[in-house]
């Protein structure tokens, strides 16, 4: 089986990017345009272990901040879904098209 | 100087007494604030009459100008600073004298005429202010100070007129007085300016060594320079007399004067006959010197306004039914008469005879108008209204009101032995001397004075029997009648006070002589106005009538006052209106506003656009955030590598 190289990995970063920007854009869902954010900090996440691992192979700082950036994204995930669950309670609807009341 | 400080005490007095009614007047000083307000005056007028006996007796001559204390107000640079000083001089301590004891007295009458008034304490705060901001003036040591002081009295004068403020006539009257006065009063302040530019002082006493002098380079300046075909001086003096006229009530800026009659009728004693009224003789005769050595011309133009002003006034007096403003029309000619006696008198000796004629005119005419508008104000009080025809047979109603009032048209007529008589023999004197044409008209003028001034007293007092409405009342009380009794002994008396010795152009005393040959005309005439009055009015007949009738077009005039309202309210509202408001109007709507619509129609639109961002959409934020990110990234990549 052939190792993937550096131009693989950084492709399926960008495709994992992207992904997760249309995502955001697209769906009205707040639940999934949480997830379609998981899938932009993972697309950072293979970035760094990419280079990480073909640029400085003796280093370990991208193996790091992947590991801080997987710590932040749960963090950020639990106040995303506390903030979903309020405005459920408050819109009966998880619908970003429905909160739009803080305009001019 | 210290020693001088009690003199400074005379117009504080009156200014403690208006700031402790003005604040505290109304919760804590209802029913007692007339006391207070004429304890602080009687205690300044005693304090100004200790200092005129002091000035006047100490020497056996007059003493000159002197400063009593001063103090630097306000520095402007190292030679141009405002004091505020006391000064001393014949005539500004006969004013004080004037001005207390009148002022004193329409306190004490106050107390009885506006008792129940819902504003008494107000009544009296503005008193107070009046009083000080009159006594300032007559003291002022400056140009500046004595238009500060001008100013203030305007304002007094206005507040007073309006005192009846839901009035609407008050009202308009208050404002129109404010605002014919305050026109002359510009001229006053340019006058000011261009005086104290050439002379390099506001100080009277500088100023008035500086512009007499022949050799003095200020002088030659002023009179050197032209412009409009007239010399700086002339101009500035032009322009401060613009000033007095205006307070003054001269013609033609005499037009307030009537109106300012829908004030309280003992504030028209204090403000519209005795003492504001004069403050503009006041004022030229505090430059007097330079006006009569320096500038005949304008003197002679202070001569003929004045003239001018008696006589019109008297022809309208003469047909006025309402008898505030009979007296109001008389108090015009009455400082007509000081003017042109100002006007037609010379610098020294015994030619300055006008100069003590008008000065003794002011003290004699403060006593006996300030007793005619409260004998007025009495008679008003009694039977509510100020219509003649509302009046006759009062005698027997009002004893003291009628033998004072008698006093008093008896002394304004020149009847001798009373006040009047003494002081417009001077100034007919005086015209006699230097102004012919202006001796015929003071003539006629004060033959006219004895006819008006009868027509009022057998109107009031005699003709048709008295038909009073309602309860009778008495006569008012003793605080009523107990300054018109002093008022009446000084109406009376205030004639044989000599004068000439304490008040002169240049300091030396002048003998106060009678001439006979000249009395004569003057007094026959007026015997001759009261027998006419007498004829027409004593008994009620038609014979008032049919004279009105046969002069149809002069009295029509005359009761119109010569239509010069209306003339100015054709200048004001018709041409002044339309060429100048109009126009005005128009740009400030068009121009100026449009300028500032337009900016703020700009800024609309824009920041219409801008807010639509604000779309409360999070996806949309988002795409600018990400917009904002590409960019960034372009320019990174790109432009700053």
């Amino acid at each position: 089986m052939m190792e993937p190289g550096l131009y693989q990995l950084l492709f399926i970063s960008i495709a994992l990017f992207f992904i997760g920007v249309y995502g955001f854009f697209t769906r009205r869902n707040l639940i999934t345009m949480l997830m379609s954010v998981e899938l932009v900090l993972n697309s950072v996440n293979l970035n760094f272990i990419a280079f990480n691992k073909y640029l400085w192979p003796g280093k370990m700082d991208g193996l790091f901040f992947t590991v801080f950036v997987i710590a932040i994204a749960a963090a950020e995930a639990a106040v995303a879904i506390a903030i979903i669950i309020n405005l459920y309670r408050s819109h009966q609807s998880i619908d970003v098209e429905n909160a739009e009341e803080l305009k001019y | 100087m210290n020693s001088s400080f009690y003199i400074a005490l005379i117009p504080l007095l009156p200014l403690a007494g208006f700031i402790l009614l003005g604040l505290f007047g109304r919760s804590f000083f209802k029913n007692s604030s007339g006391i207070i307000g004429t304890l602080f005056l009687l205690v300044s007028a005693v304090l100004a009459v200790y200092v005129a006996y002091d000035y006047f007796s100490v020497s056996a001559t007059i003493r000159p100008r002197e400063i009593a204390f001063t103090y630097t107000w306000l520095q402007f640079s190292d030679t141009l600073s405002i004091d505020m000083g006391v000064m001393l001089d014949p005539i500004s301590v006969m004013m004080l004298v004037v001005v207390t004891f009148v002022s004193l007295m329409v306190h004490i009458y106050s107390l009885g005429y506006m008792k129940g008034e819902e504003r008494y304490p107000a009544y009296y705060a503005f008193l107070g202010l009046f009083t000080f901001s009159m006594l300032g003036l007559v003291m002022s040591s400056n140009l500046f100070q004595i238009y500060i002081f001008w100013e203030l009295v305007g304002v007094s004068s206005f507040l007073l007129i309006g005192f009846y403020y839901n009035k609407p006539s008050a009202v308009a009257a208050a404002k129109k007085a404010f605002i014919v006065t305050r026109f002359a009063d510009l001229g006053f302040l340019i006058g000011i300016l261009v005086l104290s530019w050439y002379s390099g002082t506001l100080d009277f006493n500088t100023l008035i060594a500086r512009l007499t002098s022949p050799e003095s380079d200020q002088l030659k300046s002023a009179v050197t320079s032209s412009f409009l075909g007239l010399s700086g001086l002339t101009w500035a003096l032009l322009l401060i007399f613009m000033g007095g006229a205006g307070k003054s009530a001269m013609f033609p800026l005499h037009i307030w004067l009537p109106d300012a009659m829908e004030g309280p009728t003992p504030v028209s004693a204090l403000i519209h006959a005795a003492t504001m009224v004069v403050a503009g003789v006041y004022l030229v005769a505090r430059l007097f010197p330079v006006f009569a050595i320096s500038d005949p011309a304008a003197l002679e133009v202070v001569a003929w306004v004045g003239a001018v002003s008696a006589v019109i006034a008297a022809v309208i007096a003469c047909t006025q039914t309402d008898i505030k403003r009979v007296l109001a029309y008389s108090t015009m000619s009455q400082i007509g008469f000081m003017m042109f006696a100002l006007g037609v008198s010379k610098y020294g000796g015994e030619a300055g005879l006008g100069y003590t004629a008008s000065m003794f005119h002011l003290f004699t005419h403060a006593m006996f108008k300030a007793l005619l508008f409260l004998g007025a104000g009495a008679v008003i009080h009694y039977v509510h209204s100020n219509e003649m025809k509302d009046m006759g047979g009062l005698r027997k109603y009002l004893p003291i009101t009628h033998v004072t009032f008698l006093v008093a048209c008896l002394a304004i007529a020149g009847i001798p032995p009373f006040a009047g008589f003494f002081s417009k023999e001077e100034i007919l004197l005086a015209a006699h001397e230097n102004n012919p044409a202006i001796y015929w008209i003071a003539l006629i003028t004060s033959g006219l004075t004895a006819f008006y001034m009868f027509r009022l007293y057998f109107s009031i007092f005699w003709n048709k029997p008295a038909h009073l409405h309602g309860e009778k009342h008495g006569e008012g009380g003793f605080a009523m009648m107990l300054p018109l009794i002093l008022l009446g002994v000084g109406a009376a008396g205030a004639g044989f006070i000599p004068f000439g010795k304490y008040v002169s152009t240049d300091g030396s005393p002048l003998e106060s002589h009678i001439d006979i040959g000249i009395s004569a005309l003057p007094v026959a005439l007026g015997v001759a106005g009261i027998v006419a009055a007498m004829w027409l009015y004593l008994k009620p007949n038609n014979r008032s009538e049919k004279l009105a009738a046969s002069l149809s077009g002069l009295y029509k005039a005359a009761y119109n006052k010569f239509y010069i309202d209306e003339l100015y309210l054709f200048i004001t509202k018709k041409v002044l209106f339309n060429l100048v408001g109009r126009p005005a109007a128009w740009f400030d709507r068009n121009v100026v506003d449009g300028l500032v619509n337009l900016t703020g129609n700009t800024t609309e639109a824009v920041s219409g656009g801008i807010r639509k961002l604000q779309s409360g959409k999070v996806q949309q934020y988002a795409i600018y955030f990400l917009g904002g990110v590409i960019v960034l990234a372009v320019l990174f990549i790109y432009v700053w590598k």
